[in-house]
């Protein structure tokens, strides 16, 4: 086939087009050089979003390949699948993913988180995994703005939405406000599913004759471009970018999890591919050149929502619900038999065929009966002809005067201020109960969360299997990110991300297990947001390392900046999944009774760096990293397993935002009971109480258990004290109340709901 | 007793109902597909909760005229036991099958998390043998909810005793604060004229199972087995 036969009925497109569509002038080089004659406006939309940022992760990746990638559990390594696949053991296997939807959800709150939470799942139930649990990572400007309030607001009512009527369970996640976030939103979701291992289906495309379906919903204009525009700075001009946020529809979700769950058990399944970025052009090039095969395709098959729609737009648009199947010849009516049974459309839209005599599989798109794009598949995909750039970076000028901060600037706490920054940190947007949203999911249906009724550090969702009711495993998992660490200190603050995951599912009872991550930075092209990219990406992977947890995958999202309030925190998010072997392993992580013994264990220390308390109390905004040590923080966590399989403890709550009080604070209140506790005089109060220094946790301790857990501890040579005694009523501190039960209750519980809606949330 | 749980396309709850009934009440269950006209057989048929068909018009509207609710209603109208939970309440209301309607939550939000809940009376087979002065912690996950009928429909379910469960807090007092959702003097649960149907906002199935650590919906779920003794 030549290129004079490829037709488009546009005059070929020039240098400053492709300069419009993202793409580098000498990027249009190089799609001249793989076509061999200049693309059309059809080719050159292709090669646009399947080399943006988004698709192609091409200022990203050789970073990424430097991050660990193995484990003996895992099934599939990052980037061989649509999500990362660990073995848990008897045959069965957790398919988990994170990923970002920041730009569409800064424009359209409600659609654009909505279709995120879409998104995230169809990568794990492409797989042939049944989701069982999600989580999300949100992140918004000051919460007093009225723009904030609005982003919030539906941002969790679209989440909810989604993932309500869907019916997976959303078990968890964080929620945390600074004003570098103000303009631009970090909106991460996360799924977690569970799959037979030797039924995984894959994202791949071969044997010649074998006819392709596109499957689910019908495709419209919505979406176009969606790749490209994630790939960009959000200026005031990005409001003309709504047409480029998709609209979720979690019913048809919803059907087509159960088409593609019964489709792929027929075992006539090739390949399949969810549609999320880029849309057919995604799909059909990176099955098709992990294949080896090429397709020929007819748009004209795909059913369309409406008339007259562009080739270009119909293999670029972001419709969401939709996927792309390759399955045996002869296998036809099967197939379209599950999708009619669900009401689905199911329209096979052309057929694999062979690779050419110089290439590894080509893509032909026919539109009336024309040639519209002839693409060479592997020239499209990260890992083949996709640009990998090492880009520029530097040292940011702050990064040293961050370092400056001493502790002596400060004056310590005394008296009745103790009192007023318990107070301020229990209201605080960033540390106050997150009921206001999590009410708003659909936390119990499966009838699996084992978190609901008895809270851990980390989500415990049970692996519930009709066939095996005694099963006893469950699946825990967190999402953890202090991006206010990472910005003080990139390398530091991710290994803090990682650590404090892991720390979440140790604390809980199970064994940490791999990492999914979601990288969200301003612009790449900035040297300094580069550097902090590069530092996080290294301290994620010393941290995984240590932890023996790869990182499966995940997504990375640059251009998170806006021209208004320049980048936001560097924040890495770290999705981890951990294994709770037995039932009994799960450790509450609120006080049981009254009487019991608390403790602190892990070493404390005179830092107050990056905390809460010095942030927004002492309105001190420039401080390093909270004090770290990854081998430090490596042994705590070897001791609070040990702890928790001698079953010495009864509950255990690790030290993280807020520090120490609010641990104590929030593992009281579940039980509406109380504290009496003394600090340690070697240490300034505001340090001990409310610093952030890592590697602690909070333990209590029933009293006919203590020799038995104070032997443990010295036998592992950890640092541990006693701090005092759980109590009916009242947070005492070296004597002094400083807030009862209930009022501190009623602080934590309905602070985030006065602060978003004005006054407490109305109950009737 | 045999039951069967009704599967509409959009169900989400189908195999929770499934799995209290069969391993935490160790009952006989099949799956009733919407399409399909046959009950199997079965004594009580379940309406889980979910989306039944998107529900993006009104909870429940379409798929009272699906062709397995055509069997359901002729199963109700001869007296044969059907249990609505939360999307199932909202189909036997849309069906007519039990009176009144379920408006949206008064906060205008999604809802889930545990609430409490007084059963009125024991005179009906879901509540027969249930502790009228305990207060049974039961989850709700819904954004519709809000139980509303006229005056006169309302006089009917009193005077009928058809309230089976109301909003109570965990002492067991009905009050304001302990109604989620704002329903009509905090009714929770309802049955029809004839005592053998029953809609409940509150999902006793989520609290059945010892492995999640509240098994009060199993005390509730486990009463329709009375109808054998």
């Amino acid at each position: 086939m030549s290129s004079t036969e490829v037709l488009d009925g546009n005059a070929l497109p020039t240098v400053e087009t492709a300069r419009k569509l993202g793409v580098l002038p000498e990027e249009f080089d190089r799609i001249k050089e793989i076509l061999g004659r200049d693309p059309n406006f059809t080719e050159l939309s292709i090669f646009s979003v399947m080399w943006s940022e988004h698709c192609s992760y091409k200022n990203s990746i050789v970073w990424l390949k430097t991050l660990p990638r193995d484990s003996e559990r895992m099934l599939a390594k990052a980037g061989e699948e649509n999500a990362g696949l660990v073995d848990i053991g008897d045959g069965l296997a957790c398919s988990f993913k994170i990923e970002s939807h920041n730009h569409p959800s800064a424009l359209e709150p409600y659609q654009g988180a909505a279709t995120g939470v879409g998104g995230i799942n169809r990568d794990i139930f492409t797989m042939g995994a049944r989701p069982i649990a999600q989580l999300n990572s949100l992140r918004f400007g000051n919460p007093n703005l009225p723009k904030t309030k609005w982003l919030v607001k539906g941002v969790v009512k679209g989440i909810g939405d989604y993932g309500n009527a869907f019916g997976i369970p959303t078990v968890g996640g964080e929620l945390f406000f600074d004003e570098s976030y103000n303009t631009n939103p970090l909106v991460n979701a996360f799924s977690a599913g569970i799959v037979e291992a030797g039924k995984v289906a894959k994202a791949t495309s071969y044997g010649v004759g074998n006819p392709v379906f596109i499957v689910g919903s019908a495709t419209g204009k919505d979406g176009i471009h969606g790749a490209t525009f994630a790939s960009e700075d959000i200026t005031d001009k990005s409001n003309e970018k709504l047409p480029a946020v998709q609209v979720g529809d979690p019913f048809m979700e919803k059907l087509l999890l159960e088409a593609t769950l019964e489709v792929i058990a027929t075992g006539h399944v090739i390949g399949i591919q969810d549609m999320g970025a880029a849309g057919i052009i995604c799909s059909t090039s990176e099955m098709s050149a992990k294949g080896e095969h090429g397709m020929i395709i007819d748009l004209d098959k795909v059913p369309t929502r409406q008339q007259n729609m562009h080739g270009w737009e119909i293999l670029l648009s972001e419709s969401q619900e939709r996927m792309l199947v390759v399955v045996d010849k002869g296998q036809e009516d099967v197939i379209k038999g599950i999708f009619d049974k669900w009401d689905l459309h199911c329209v096979q839209i052309g057929e694999v065929i062979a690779a050419g005599a110089n290439d590894t599989g080509r893509l032909y798109f026919y539109q009336h009966g024309q040639l519209i794009a002839d693409v060479p598949a592997h020239d499209l995909v990260l890992g083949g002809g996709a640009p990998q750039y090492h880009r520029e970076y530097r040292e940011p000028a702050y990064y040293q005067e961050f370092k400056k901060f001493s502790i002596d600037s400060v004056q310590d706490v005394a008296g009745n201020e103790v009192s007023a920054v318990a107070k301020h940190l229990l209201s605080h947007p960033n540390i106050c109960s997150r009921r206001w949203v999590a009410e708003q999911y659909d936390s119990m249906v499966g009838t699996a969360t084992r978190t609901t009724n008895e809270p851990s550090d980390a989500a415990v969702v049970r692996i519930r299997d009709a066939a095996r009711p005694d099963y006893e495993k469950s699946l825990a998992m967190t999402v953890d990110c202090n991006s206010r660490y990472v910005n003080a200190d990139p390398f530091i603050g991710a290994q803090i991300a990682v650590s404090e995951a892991a720390r979440n599912l140790t604390c809980a009872g199970a064994e940490p297990l791999a990492v999914t991550n979601n990288l969200n930075f301003g612009n790449p092209y900035v040297p300094e947001v580069y550097w902090q990219f590069v530092q996080a990406v290294k301290g994620m992977g010393k941290a995984c390392e240590k932890f023996g947890t790869p990182v499966t995958g995940g997504n990375v999202s640059f251009y998170n900046q806006s021209s208004d309030d320049g980048p936001v925190f560097p924040t890495p998010t770290i999705g981890m999944i951990g294994l709770v072997e037995k039932p009994e392993l799960q450790t509450p992580l609120a006080f049981q009774a009254e009487g019991d013994l608390i403790y602190l264990v892990g070493t404390p220390k005179n830092d107050i760096a990056s905390s809460e308390y010095l942030y927004s109390y002492r309105g001190v905004k420039q401080s390093p990293a909270p004090a770290f040590d990854l081998d430090e923080e490596y042994s705590l966590q070897q001791a609070v397993r040990q702890l928790i399989t001698s079953g010495v403890i009864a509950s255990v709550h690790d030290l993280s935002d807020g520090g120490l009080f609010v641990a104590l604070a929030e593992s009281a209140m579940f039980r509406k009971l109380g504290f009496d506790i003394t600090t340690d005089e070697g240490f300034r109060k505001d340090a001990y109480l409310f610093g952030e220094a890592q590697s602690r946790v909070l333990v209590s301790v029933k009293a006919n258990k203590q020799q038995q857990f104070e032997q443990l501890l010295g036998g592992l040579n950890t640092a541990f004290r006693q701090l005092g005694t759980v109590t009916s009523e009242g947070f005492v501190v070296d004597g002094q109340t400083l807030i009862g039960t209930a009022a501190a209750k009623d602080l934590y519980d309905n602070s985030l709901a006065n602060i978003l809606e004005g006054t407490p949330e109305v109950v009737r | 007793m045999k039951f069967g749980v009704v599967v509409f396309p959009g169900s989400n709850c189908d195999d929770d109902a499934v799995y209290a009934l069969q391993h935490n009440l160790g009952q006989e269950v099949v799956k009733l597909w919407h399409k399909d006209h046959d009950l199997q057989g079965c004594d009580l048929i379940v309406l889980p909760g979910g989306f039944s068909y998107g529900d993006y018009l009104r909870s429940g509207a379409i798929s009272r005229f699906s062709p397995i609710m055509n069997e359901v209603i002729q199963h109700a109208k001869r007296g044969g036991y059907v249990l609505g939970i939360c999307n199932g309440f909202q189909i036997l209301c849309e069906a007519e099958l039990t009176p009144g309607v379920l408006l949206r939550n008064n906060g205008q939000k999604f809802i889930c998390r545990n609430v409490h809940l007084k059963a009125e009376t024991n005179n009906s087979l879901l509540t027969s043998g249930l502790d009228l002065d305990r207060a049974f912690k039961i989850p709700i996950a819904h954004a519709e909810g809000r139980y509303f009928t006229d005056a006169d429909s309302l006089k009917r379910l009193n005077d009928n005793d058809q309230v089976l469960f109301r909003y109570c807090d965990e002492n067991g007092t009905i009050t304001d604060a302990a109604n989620p959702n704002g329903s009509l003097d905090n009714i929770a649960g309802i049955c029809n004229e004839g005592r053998n149907v029953f809609g409940m906002m509150p999902h006793p199935e989520r609290a059945a199972d010892c492995a999640l650590g509240n098994t009060d919906g199993k005390l509730i779920l486990e009463q329709v087995l009375n109808v054998l003794v």
